[in-house]
């Protein structure tokens, strides 16, 4: 399982780290051995602690507590130039380069040989050359970094961590921004350098990467190791539900009160994409039912968000169409965010603090953003502020946002009375369809369970509601009716009895379904039996 | 960086400036020292120069007027998100087209349509200079601090090309228009003092103090109180949360451009229409890019700017006065106090702030902290 030069001094030893920020206990008494020449995967959640825990090894955070051997011997990192010094390089998710050098210069910036450029860039580009056909890693090193396509602006990052004398590399969810024949080329490029000897250290939560590329992995939950074995020990439900951890209780609470009513909204093959042309999202196709829950399953930036953004009306897509009520939309004549709010299509959007909300406003004037112009709070042009606060205090007082005081500046309101105050202002009209990205994100324990409660409270009142989430739990406990994206498309679609963490996590993996078709729920029959789920078991 | 610091809002608005202004007096005054004057005596006389006499403070509510003008032009633009620095341009424009049509209707009409029409002939000027610009932003995405300052030179060369060769009094050396008529020169503050039976000195100062206030007050009702105002401050602070809201940010910024060309043409009613009467060239002087300073330390708040257009208009009086009264004491050392100023209360103003939280804390250490 691993290269030659496989030796019995783990390259990376990390033991009781300990790590606070504030309240928040990012890293409790971690203990990691990387064995060298070896793919050491990290995985967990977001807030698990692994971002924490390579951050103190590359010298951005110093642990609380703790120790940490380099090759046995036991080292201080102060800083990331300590950290370069021991031969350790981070390739972060996002890109560490400078737009309008070349390649080159982005290597050579911080570590030139001379003060003299042209012999400089002379000696670097050699020993690059040298190191390109060693490792397989080819950049064009004369183009502007601003010219190359996102996976060639990768290995030019790991280039730079290799030319810095990076024997051990830790990579930041290197496939986050890839697509899959991007991946497919890094992992070669990553299987190569373990066999020259390099120690490689993989952070990421999909763990179909971990299962292809790793010789062991540390899985990662609340700030704990929960798991620390050999690839070999291990399989994707192993990992998924060391993950999550606790068994989630399927369909908590999730009983719908009445069966799906009428379609409110269905979209057909929508399809977008972005300025540098890369498709983003493909043949999505989706329907909104009165009285259900569907959530949208995958890992961020497998399209949800901009799933989210097309039918709130902020994209305008490049193909397929979407029919509200009686209206129907083609990318020609797409429907706009307004006309939307009119159409009574609510979106709790998914980043509440650039986009849900304004932050540097009073709470009552972020809690119209949207419905500023309604006939009630508008007099002429003039704003009526009477009305606007007293409805403000009101919505405080229906969903519990704390401090009540309309006249605090936004910024001032905690994380989850932010969220609270965006959902209490989307869901204040009565939307037919309330669409939901991260509902939950960042919010605290107790503001969770409320806001899980009004969003089924919504259900209820025979509203059709989508969330968006990259929490599986939350997908579990909320959703009626599951749909995963992968790759900017639908990966499969199953009803809440059939899921389980393992058949969403393979399917949120991009692992194929099963031979039949994944069920459509559009074409759902009111009472008629269902065949078994492509992937249940 | 640091995270900003989070001030009670009446430390932030009243003392922290202060401090401010306090660091920038006590540099300025360590330098006349080094150069060899008596700080104590030229603060005394700066002081008594722009206040001291009723002449004086007419002069200091003049140089005010034009700089609130421009204060506001600049604040309106950033709580749009946008940096307007064509004030100069647009004031330029602004006494042109007051100047135009005085020169063209003058004769015929009389105060009360004249004025007015001066007045909306300014605004209008003003905002379809600054028009331009805005739409390149809004449509082609050309960056408004660029293209504002290209308009500086145009505006200016205009309105030379004009002098020179349109509007020059035939057998007259200088590059300047003839005189208007009398309709159209808004009355001085001393002549309207004078129809309520207070004797008041001439000065230059004219009844466009008013205007300024009412400005300011324009301003401030516009902002925080009307729709365009609501979104206007969306999409400058927040142009993702603008668009989310269903508010288009190209009209938005065309909104913002406008108002800020509008409020900087209205120099030229005060300028051209309350002083000079007749279009001379580089009326403006500065007070374009000067406003830039006065929106920065009135923190882009009508009631700030309006503060600090008072401390530029007494800063230039009473440098005047200083020039005339010291001896080899020249008016560059009043503009560097101005930079001074500048550097603390705009640029560094927020150095202070740490300090001054500890301070707070310490006095009050139970308050002032964030909720939930």
């Amino acid at each position: 399982m691993a290269g030659p030069s496989m030796s019995s001094t783990p390259a990376v030893q990390m033991r009781g780290i300990d790590k606070r920020f504030g309240a928040v206990h990012a890293n409790r008494d971690v203990a990691i051995s990387v064995r060298a020449g070896t793919v050491h995967g990290i995985v967990g959640e977001n807030g698990a602690g692994k971002s924490t825990l390579m951050s103190i090894l590359y010298g951005f955070y110093r642990a609380d507590d703790g120790e940490i051997e380099i090759d046995g011997r036991p080292v201080t990192i102060g800083g990331s130039r300590d950290a370069i010094a021991l031969g350790i390089g981070m390739v972060h998710q996002h890109f560490m380069l400078v737009d309008t050098l070349s390649a080159l210069d982005n290597v050579m910036l911080g570590a030139e040989p001379g003060w003299r450029l042209w012999p400089a860039r002379r000696q670097v580009r050699v020993r690059l050359d040298a190191l390109m056909r060693d490792t397989g890693l080819h950049v064009d090193l004369d183009a502007r970094v601003a010219e190359l396509p996102v996976g060639e602006r990768q290995r030019l990052e790991i280039l730079k961590a290799l030319y810095r004398g990076a024997r051990i590399l830790i990579l930041d969810e290197p496939t986050a921004v890839l697509t899959p024949q991007e991946t497919e080329a890094l992992f070669a490029t990553l299987r190569g350098l373990r066999e020259r000897g390099t120690t490689i250290l993989l952070i990421t939560h999909k763990l179909r990467e971990i299962m292809a590329l790793c010789d062991a992995v540390t899985v990662m939950r609340g700030g704990r190791v929960v798991l620390d074995c050999a690839i070999a020990d291990t399989s994707l439900d192993g990992l998924a539900e060391a993950m999550v951890g606790r068994r989630v209780k399927l369909g908590r609470g999730a009983t719908p009160a009445a069966p799906p009513g009428a379609v409110l909204l269905r979209a057909t093959g929508l399809g977008w994409t972005d300025a540098l042309g890369v498709v983003r999202l493909a043949d999505v196709s989706l329907t909104l039912h009165a009285g259900e829950i569907v959530g949208v399953a995958g890992v961020s930036g497998n399209g949800q968000s901009e799933l989210l953004d097309l039918l709130s009306g902020l994209l305008v897509p490049s193909a397929g169409e979407m029919q509200i009520g009686g209206l129907r939309f083609a990318p020609a004549h797409w429907i706009d965010p307004r006309q939307a709010r009119e159409l009574r299509i609510a979106h709790v959007p998914e980043d509440r603090q650039r986009r849900g909300l304004v932050l540097p406003f009073d709470a009552w004037e972020s809690a119209v953003l949207g419905y500023q112009q309604r006939r009630r709070y508008d007099r002429a042009g003039w704003m009526r502020q009477g009305a606007m606060r007293d409805d403000c205090a009101t919505l405080m007082d229906r969903y519990d946002v704390r401090p009540r005081d309309p006249s605090l500046r936004t910024s001032r309101f905690s994380g989850g009375n932010q969220q609270k105050l965006v959902l209490a202002r989307e869901a204040a009209p009565g939307p037919l369809v309330l669409l939901v990205g991260q509902p939950t994100r960042g919010v605290d324990v107790g503001a969770i369970e409320f806001i899980h409660g009004r969003l089924r409270a919504m259900r209820d009142a025979g509203g059709a509601v989508l969330v968006v989430s990259s929490e599986l739990d939350e997908i579990l406990a909320l959703s009626d009716r599951v749909m995963v994206m992968n790759a900017g498309r639908v990966a499969g679609e199953l009803p809440i009895a059939q899921c389980s963490e393992s058949a969403l996590g393979r399917l949120m993996g991009g692992a194929a379904p099963a031979p039949n078709e994944p069920l459509r729920m559009g074409e759902r029959l009111p009472d008629a039996g269902r065949p078994a789920g492509p992937t249940a078991h | 960086m640091s995270p900003p610091v989070e001030l009670p809002r009446w430390l932030d608005v009243a003392v922290l400036p202060a401090v401010n202004l306090l660091f920038a007096l006590l540099v300025a005054g360590a330098v006349v020292t080094l150069v060899g004057f008596d700080p104590g005596r030229v603060l005394g006389l700066l002081v008594k120069g722009a206040f001291g006499s009723r002449a004086g403070l007419s002069y200091t509510l003049y140089y005010a007027t034009t700089f609130v003008f421009t204060g506001l032009a600049v604040a309106v633009a950033i709580h749009g998100g946008l940096f307007n620095i064509g004030g100069e341009g647009q004031a330029t424009m602004g006494g042109l087209g007051a100047g135009l049509v005085a020169l063209a209707f003058g004769a015929h009409l009389p105060a009360w349509a004249m004025l007015p029409l001066m007045v909306l002939a300014a605004g209008l000027s003003g905002m379809a200079w600054a028009a331009v610009p805005g739409a390149l932003q809004a449509w082609r995405g050309s960056h408004v601090v660029i293209t504002t300052i290209m308009f500086n030179f145009l505006a200016a060369a205009l309105l030379s090309y004009l002098l020179v060769d349109a509007l020059k009094e035939p057998g007259n050396m200088t590059p300047e228009s003839r005189a208007f008529a009398a309709s159209a020169r808004l009355p001085g503050m001393h002549e309207a003092l004078a129809w309520l039976g207070i004797a008041w000195p001439r000065t230059p100062l004219n009844l466009s103090l008013l205007l300024a206030l009412a400005a300011a007050a324009g301003v401030y009702l516009g902002l925080w109180k009307s729709q365009p105002g609501y979104a206007l401050r969306a999409v400058g602070f927040a142009p993702d949360a603008a668009r989310y809201a269903g508010i288009r940010p190209q009209r938005l910024i065309m909104v913002s451009m406008a108002a800020s060309g509008a409020l900087a043409g209205m120099v030229g009613v005060n300028e051209i229409a309350g002083v000079h009467g007749r279009l001379l060239p580089d009326f403006v002087a500065g007070a374009g890019f000067a406003g830039i300073a006065v929106s920065l330390i009135g923190r882009n708040h009508p009631a700030g700017i309006v503060l600090a257009a008072l401390l530029f208009g007494a800063l230039h009086q009473g440098g005047s006065e200083l020039a005339f009264e010291i001896a080899g004491f020249s008016r560059d050392m009043v503009f560097m106090l101005q930079g001074l100023i500048v550097l603390f209360a705009g640029a560094m103003a927020q150095v202070a702030a740490p300090g001054l939280a500890r301070a707070w804390r310490r006095v009050a250490p139970a308050r002032g902290r964030r909720h939930g």
